[in-house]
C-alpha cells in the first residue's frame, strides 16, 4: 500500500532545529519552572518549595499576592481601554484614509510613521512631553489652568500612558482596516448607491462585516501587546505614582531583577505566561465560532 | 417607468485628445418604456461604460441624459431611480434573503406592508421563497445572483433595470432557465429593461431591441432579425450568427456582382457606388452547396458536420466562402457550386450595407 521509503537519517536535518529550540526556549523556560517549584539561600543552593510560590502568589492577603492581584487588575483595565479607544478609531481613520491617487501613499506613511520609533525612544519622547517645566503637553495644559502632573497624580499617569499607547499604536489597527476595506470590490459600493444606502448603513452592513476577521487579528495583536506593556511606561512613570501604573511586566522585572526574588518571580511570570495564553486562545476560538455560528 | 433619450452621449476616460481615446463615442438614441434591450458587443466596447452612464456610476464627458423631459446627467445615482445588476452577486451577508430584497426599499423608507408585499412577490417569481428566512451567505453562485437581481426589480418605480452582464457566473444548464425567467419578469413588470452582454444568444433570446456596439460605436440598433438578415455593418455581420457573415472581395454592375471572374445575380440594382472597398456579403445559412449545374463553381475544401447542420469550407475563385450542405446531400471530388440566395445578398462599401433599389 505505503511505498514511501522510510529513511530515518532524515531526522539529523531536523537537529540544528531541535537544538536552537532547546537552546532558545526550553531550557530557559526550564529553569524558569525549576525556580518556581524551590528555594534557594544563595551559593546555588536549591531545596524544594513545592507549589508554596504559587500558593502565595494567588492570595491577596499575602505580600506578593496583592502586588500580582492589584498588577493583573490595572492590566486588564489598561488593555480594555486601550481597546475599547484604539479600535473605533483605528475605524474611524481607516475610513477617512484616500483609496486613490498620490494621496495614498503620503497619508499612509504619516499614519506609519509612530510605529516606526522604538518602544523606548516613545517613552522618552512622551516623558518629556509631559513634563511640568519643559514639556509642550505638561507647560501647555498647566498653563491652561488644568492640573496635570503625570510624576504626582495618578490620573494624569494613567491618561499618559493611555495617550501614549493610542498614539503609538493606532496606526497599526488604522492600516489593518484600510487593508481590508482595499480588498472590498468596488461593486458592493455601487450596488449600495443603486441600492440608496446611506452612509451608515454602507458601514454597518457592508464594511463592517467585511471588517470582521480584520478586526479579530488587530483586537488580538493589541490584546497581547498592550497586555505585555513594559518600556514605555517604565520610561514616562516607571510604574508609579506610587504603584499607579505598575503592570505586571513592570512588576514582574522589579521582582525579578529588583529584589532577586526568583521563586515569586519564576511562579509569577509562568502565571503571567498562562494568563496571556488562555485569554488568547478564550478570545480567538470565541470569534471564529461565532462566525461560523453565523454561518449556518 | 420612463423613457430614456441619450442626447449626444460621449465618454472618455481621462481627456480625449483624438476619437481613439473615447471609450464612448457619441451616440443618440431612445430607450423606449417597457421595452427589453441587449447592449452586445465584444470585451471593452464600452457596453458597461454606457450602462454606468444610464446609472449615474460613471458621468459622461459630452451629451446630455433624459428621463422622460428630465436632466439627470448630472444626477448621483441615489437620485436616479433607476436599478442595476452587476456581474458578479452583491450581496449582504449579514442580513437575510428577505433583508437583502427589502433593501433598497427600505433605503427609501417604503412603508412596511408595501415592503413585504413587493418582496414576497419578487421572491415568488424567482423561486426564492423558501429560502427567504435564512441568512444570505454560503449560497451558491446562482442563488446569490439570483438576490441580485431580486434586489434589482424590487422596486416597481424605477426608470429601468439595467443587467451588466448578469449570467456570467452562472452555470450554463441554470443560465437557459434565469434568462427565461428574467423574459418573465420582463413581460409581467413592463418595465424598462437593458441587458448588457457579449453572448449573442443572450442577447438575441431576450431583447427585443439589440444594440450592437464595437470600438466605442453603437454599429446597428434593431430587432434580433433584422440583425441576422441584414447586418448594417460588415461588424455585426461578423459578430452575430455562428458561424458568421461571408465577405467576397467583389465589383458591382448594375444586378450583377463580379467576384474573381464569377457573375452573381444581386436581389436589386446598384445603379452608383460611392467609392471604396465594396464586398459582398452572405450568411452561410442562405449559401446552399449544391452537385454542380447551376450556381456559381466553387472548389470545396473540408465539410464540418455539426450534428444539426453541415457546413462547407469552400473557395470560390480564390475567396474562402462557408455554405450550408443541404440534408442527404452526398459528394464526390471537390468539384461543386452554391446557389447564393439573391434575396440574401448584400452589399457592403467601406463596411457599411448600401440599399440597393428595386430592380
Amino acid at each position: 500500500m505505503n511505498d514511501k521509503p522510510i529513511y530515518q537519517r532524515a531526522w539529523f536535518f531536523v537537529l540544528p532545529v531541535l537544538v536552537f529550540v532547546l537552546f532558545s526556549s526550553l531550557i530557559p523556560m526550564m529553569t524558569v519552572v525549576n525556580y518556581s517549584v524551590q528555594d534557594s539561600m544563595g551559593q546555588n543552593n536549591f531545596f524544594w518549595n513545592g507549589a508554596g510560590w504559587f500558593q502565595g502568589l494567588f492570595d491577596p492577603t499575602t505580600d506578593i499576592g496583592g502586588r500580582f492581584a492589584g498588577a493583573l487588575v490595572r492590566n486588564l483595565f489598561f488593555s480594555l481601554v486601550v481597546l475599547l479607544i484604539e479600535i473605533p478609531l483605528g475605524i474611524a481613520v481607516a475610513l477617512c484614509i484616500p483609496r486613490h491617487g498620490w494621496q495614498v501613499g503620503a497619508v499612509l506613511v504619516a499614519i506609519a510613521l509612530p510605529m516606526l520609533i522604538p518602544w523606548n525612544v516613545v517613552g522618552t519622547i512622551w516623558q518629556i512631553f509631559a513634563r511640568q517645566d519643559i514639556g509642550l503637553l505638561g507647560a501647555a495644559l498647566n498653563g491652561l489652568g488644568i492640573p496635570y502632573n503625570d510624576t504626582q497624580d495618578p490620573l494624569s499617569a494613567w491618561s499618559t500612558i493611555v495617550v501614549m499607547d493610542v498614539w503609538h499604536w493606532t496606526s497599526m489597527v488604522a492600516l489593518l482596516c484600510y487593508a481590508g476595506l482595499k480588498a472590498i470590490p468596488d461593486a458592493f459600493y455601487q450596488a449600495a448607491r443603486i441600492d440608496g444606502a446611506r452612509r451608515w448603513a454602507i458601514f454597518a452592513k457592508i464594511e463592517f462585516p467585511k471588517l470582521r476577521k480584520v478586526l479579530v487579528i488587530a483586537v488580538l495583536l493589541r490584546f497581547m501587546e498592550s497586555f505585555m506593556i513594559y518600556t514605555e511606561p517604565m520610561v514616562v512613570t516607571g510604574g508609579g505614582p506610587g504603584e499607579a501604573t505598575s503592570f505586571l511586566s513592570l512588576d514582574l522585572v522589579k521582582i525579578a531583577l529588583g529584589q532577586v526574588d526568583l521563586g515569586n518571580a519564576a511562579a509569577m511570570s509562568l502565571v503571567y505566561n498562562l494568563i496571556t495564553l488562555t485569554l488568547c486562545w478564550i478570545f480567538f476560538t470565541f470569534t471564529t465560532h461565532a462566525d461560523q455560528k453565523g454561518d449556518a | 417607468m420612463a423613457r430614456i433619450t441619450l442626447d449626444g452621449i460621449a465618454h472618455a476616460y481621462g481627456r480625449p485628445k483624438t476619437e481613439q481615446d473615447y471609450a464612448l463615442k457619441k451616440l443618440d438614441h431612445v430607450w423606449e418604456q417597457g421595452m427589453a434591450y441587449a447592449l452586445l458587443g465584444p470585451s471593452g466596447c464600452g457596453k458597461t461604460t454606457l450602462l454606468n452612464i444610464i446609472s449615474g456610476l460613471v458621468t459622461p464627458s459630452e451629451g446630455r441624459l433624459l428621463f422622460d423631459e428630465r436632466d439627470v446627467t448630472r444626477l448621483p445615482t441615489e437620485q436616479r431611480n433607476i436599478a442595476q445588476v452587476f456581474q458578479f452577486p452583491v450581496i449582504y451577508d449579514t442580513m437575510t434573503v428577505a433583508e437583502n430584497l427589502a433593501f433598497p426599499l427600505r433605503n427609501r423608507r417604503v412603508p412596511q406592508p408595501q415592503i413585504d408585499a413587493r418582496v414576497a412577490e419578487i421572491a415568488a417569481m424567482l423561486d426564492l421563497t423558501s429560502d427567504l428566512n435564512r441568512r444570505a451567505r454560503n449560497l451558491t453562485a446562482d442563488a446569490k445572483q439570483k438576490i441580485s437581481l431580486g434586489r434589482g426589480l424590487v422596486r416597481s418605480d424605477v426608470s429601468a433595470v439595467l443587467f451588466d452582464e448578469p449570467l456570467t457566473v452562472i452555470d450554463p444548464a441554470l443560465k437557459w432557465e434565469l434568462r427565461s425567467k428574467l423574459k418573465a419578469v420582463h413581460r409581467a413588470l413592463d418595465l424598462l429593461m437593458i441587458y448588457v452582454t457579449h453572448d449573442q444568444i443572450e442577447a438575441l433570446t431576450f431583447a427585443d431591441r439589440v444594440v450592437v456596439m464595437n470600438d466605442g460605436r453603437a454599429v446597428q440598433i434593431g430587432s434580433p432579425a433584422d440583425l441576422f438578415e441584414r447586418p448594417e455593418h460588415t461588424f455585426v455581420g461578423y459578430f452575430i450568427g455562428s458561424p458568421g457573415m461571408n465577405f467576397l472581395p467583389a465589383a458591382i454592375e448594375g444586378t450583377t456582382a463580379l467576384v474573381d471572374g464569377h457573375r452573381i445575380p444581386l436581389g436589386a440594382a446598384y445603379p452608383t457606388l460611392p467609392g471604396g472597398k465594396i464586398q459582398l456579403g452572405i450568411r452561410p445559412d442562405f449559401a446552399l452547396l449544391r452537385r454542380g449545374g447551376g450556381g456559381v463553381p466553387v472548389q470545396v475544401r473540408r465539410i464540418d458536420d455539426l450534428g444539426r447542420r453541415r457546413l462547407a469550407h469552400v473557395t470560390l475563385g480564390s475567396c474562402p466562402l462557408i455554405a450550408t450542405v443541404p440534408p442527404d446531400m452526398t459528394l464526390d471530388g471537390s468539384e461543386a457550386a452554391v446557389d447564393l440566395s439573391p434575396a440574401h445578398l448584400h452589399v457592403y462599401v467601406d463596411d457599411h450595407r448600401v440599399e440597393g433599389l428595386a430592380p
